[in-house]
């Protein structure tokens, strides 16, 4: 494994009552760069960001995350380990029971030692950066789908995390709000150097972040490459969704 | 049939050591740091103090009740001047724990089972894993200690507003003073009686908060589940609660031999 590895799974494995979700993938993310894996729905790929999470352990092969395999650490590791990551999930996944700027705030309060009135200003910042700025005491129950994922993406960005996992960020966003997702990621990427892990069914907006772009089919990796080299596969079902312009 | 009894038996021992050993594992996450004390005062406030209007109605109607049918009874034998002392014993002894018991796993057990499931459902609680929090020690350890810290002191206001109640009705009806009516209430009632029967509701906190805990975060199938969850922990809190009441019982019996008299 290269020292500049981020992320790395190892012949990743995992089934769910019998029906194989990952089959034998393995990939490598360099540290800073945008990996996006893209896939028709149910093939497995928030599956995999929850392998690299730690949320899900795979039935056979490892997951390294910065050099360590996760599937072998204890809870308390796990915790340390996911510190240094952020997760958006699919639904956002807000605690609908506190405000949308106590949801930002939390990781800070959780695992900082910063006083009150910093943490504020500092969610504050990270809902600006999603355009939430006027949003922070309302709850979640009251913001759109789109605003909700805007919201998990300013509590995934809370702890400044060296690696951001992203799960669909333009799923229910207008274009122009994609766009702005997107240079967002691409600004934490060149500022930060952020590694970036992005689900996306939005082929515009993965040629415009990725480094790298993955193709998974039937829970097995069938491409990987940049997007060059992706348009250039004789795979059918690669060339089908790099040909689609399919946004959301 | 003989299999079919055997495999139900089977399930439910199956899952009563599931729900068993989920508590316990609970209890020894307890006493190991971090102690995530916001939350519990946050959850003993939600069990606790939310729950106070429910126990206080329900209090001074079954004072008002007890008294009506202790008054029933004992006037055919003339004792009337026992009224409030037998029913100080019978709420103290027996209907104030397990009513307050009951009650609360009808409001707080459905209460936790579904917000719980709800969190599950909508990756809440693999939010906060992600978050590197505990989801364990956040939302379960801190509802099954806030149960238990809760239901004590639920029951002993239960028991002195029943005793209100049941003053209330015993004024109205004979014009007793308050002064007289305290009295005669608590010459009967002694510390052995209080304090094993307020104690075991500890043993009721600790199932409800177990129940309703392990039914929302093991969760599956959708809103359906958290349905599911919620409704059930009501009706398993409240068996196990009724079983469970019966062995304190004899086991208070056992260890205070004198409040069996």
């Amino acid at each position: 494994m290269r020292r500049d590895t981020a992320v790395r799974l190892e012949r990743v494995t995992k089934a769910f009552g019998g029906r194989r979700i990952l089959d034998d993938v393995s990939f490598e993310i360099a540290r800073g760069t945008a990996f996006c894996l893209l896939g028709r729905s149910g093939t497995g790929k928030s599956v995999t960001l929850k392998h690299i999470v730690g949320l899900i352990k795979p039935d056979r092969g490892s997951v390294y995350v910065e050099g360590e395999d996760i599937t072998a650490l204890e809870s308390r590791e796990l915790a340390r380990i996911r510190r240094r990551m952020g997760f958006l999930f699919q639904n956002a996944a807000l605690f609908d029971s506190i405000s949308v700027g106590e949801n930002v705030a939390f990781p800070l309060r959780r695992h900082t030692a910063l006083p009150d009135g910093e943490i504020r200003k500092r969610a504050l910042e990270k809902l600006d950066q999603v355009g939430l700025a006027d949003d922070y005491k309302k709850m979640p129950a009251a913001l759109s789908g789109g605003m909700r994922k805007r919201a998990g993406l300013a509590r995934a960005m809370a702890l400044d995390p060296p690696i951001l996992l992203v799960d669909e960020p333009s799923a229910g966003l207008d274009p122009i709000t994609t766009g702005e997702i997107d240079e967002l990621l691409l600004t934490l990427k060149k500022r930060a150097g952020t590694t970036l892990v992005v689900v996306t069914h939005n082929i515009p907006s993965a040629r415009r972040v990725g480094d790298e772009l993955a193709v998974i089919e039937g829970g097995i990796l069938i491409a990987k490459g940049t997007a060059a080299d992706l348009d250039r596969s004789s795979e059918p079902t690669v060339h089908d969704f790099m040909q689609s312009s399919g946004a959301g | 049939m003989v299999e079919l009894i055997g495999k139900q038996v089977a399930a439910i021992l199956g899952w009563t050591g599931a729900v068993f050993v989920f508590g316990v594992r609970a209890l020894r996450e307890a006493v190991r740091p971090p102690f995530e004390l916001r939350e519990l005062t946050r959850q003993v406030f939600e069990v606790g103090w939310r729950s106070l209007p429910l126990i206080v109605a329900a209090g001074l109607a079954i004072g008002v009740v007890l008294s009506m049918h202790t008054r029933a009874s004992l006037e055919r034998f003339g004792a009337e001047a026992l009224i409030p002392g037998g029913l100080a014993l019978a709420l103290v002894r027996e209907t104030g724990p397990l009513v307050t018991g009951l009650l609360l796993a009808g409001r707080v057990g459905a209460g936790i089972g579904a917000e719980l499931g709800a969190m599950r459902v909508t990756e809440q609680i693999d939010a906060l894993e992600a978050t590197a929090v505990d989801s364990f020690k956040y939302l379960v350890v801190t509802r099954i200690l806030a149960c238990m810290i809760a239901l004590p002191i639920l029951t002993t206001v239960m028991n002195f507003t029943g005793i209100i109640g049941g003053f209330l009705a015993e004024t109205v009806i004979t014009g007793m003073s308050f002064r007289l009516y305290f009295h005669r209430a608590f010459s009967l009632v002694e510390m052995t009686d209080y304090v094993p029967a307020t104690l075991k509701t500890m043993v009721f906190g600790f199932i409800i908060g177990t129940v309703a805990s392990y039914l929302g975060y093991t969760t599956e199938q959708g809103t359906e589940g958290v349905g599911r969850a919620s409704t059930r922990s009501v009706v398993l809190a409240s068996i196990l609660i009724i079983v469970c009441n019966v062995v304190l019982v004899k086991m208070t019996f056992f260890v205070f031999p004198e409040a069996a008299g």
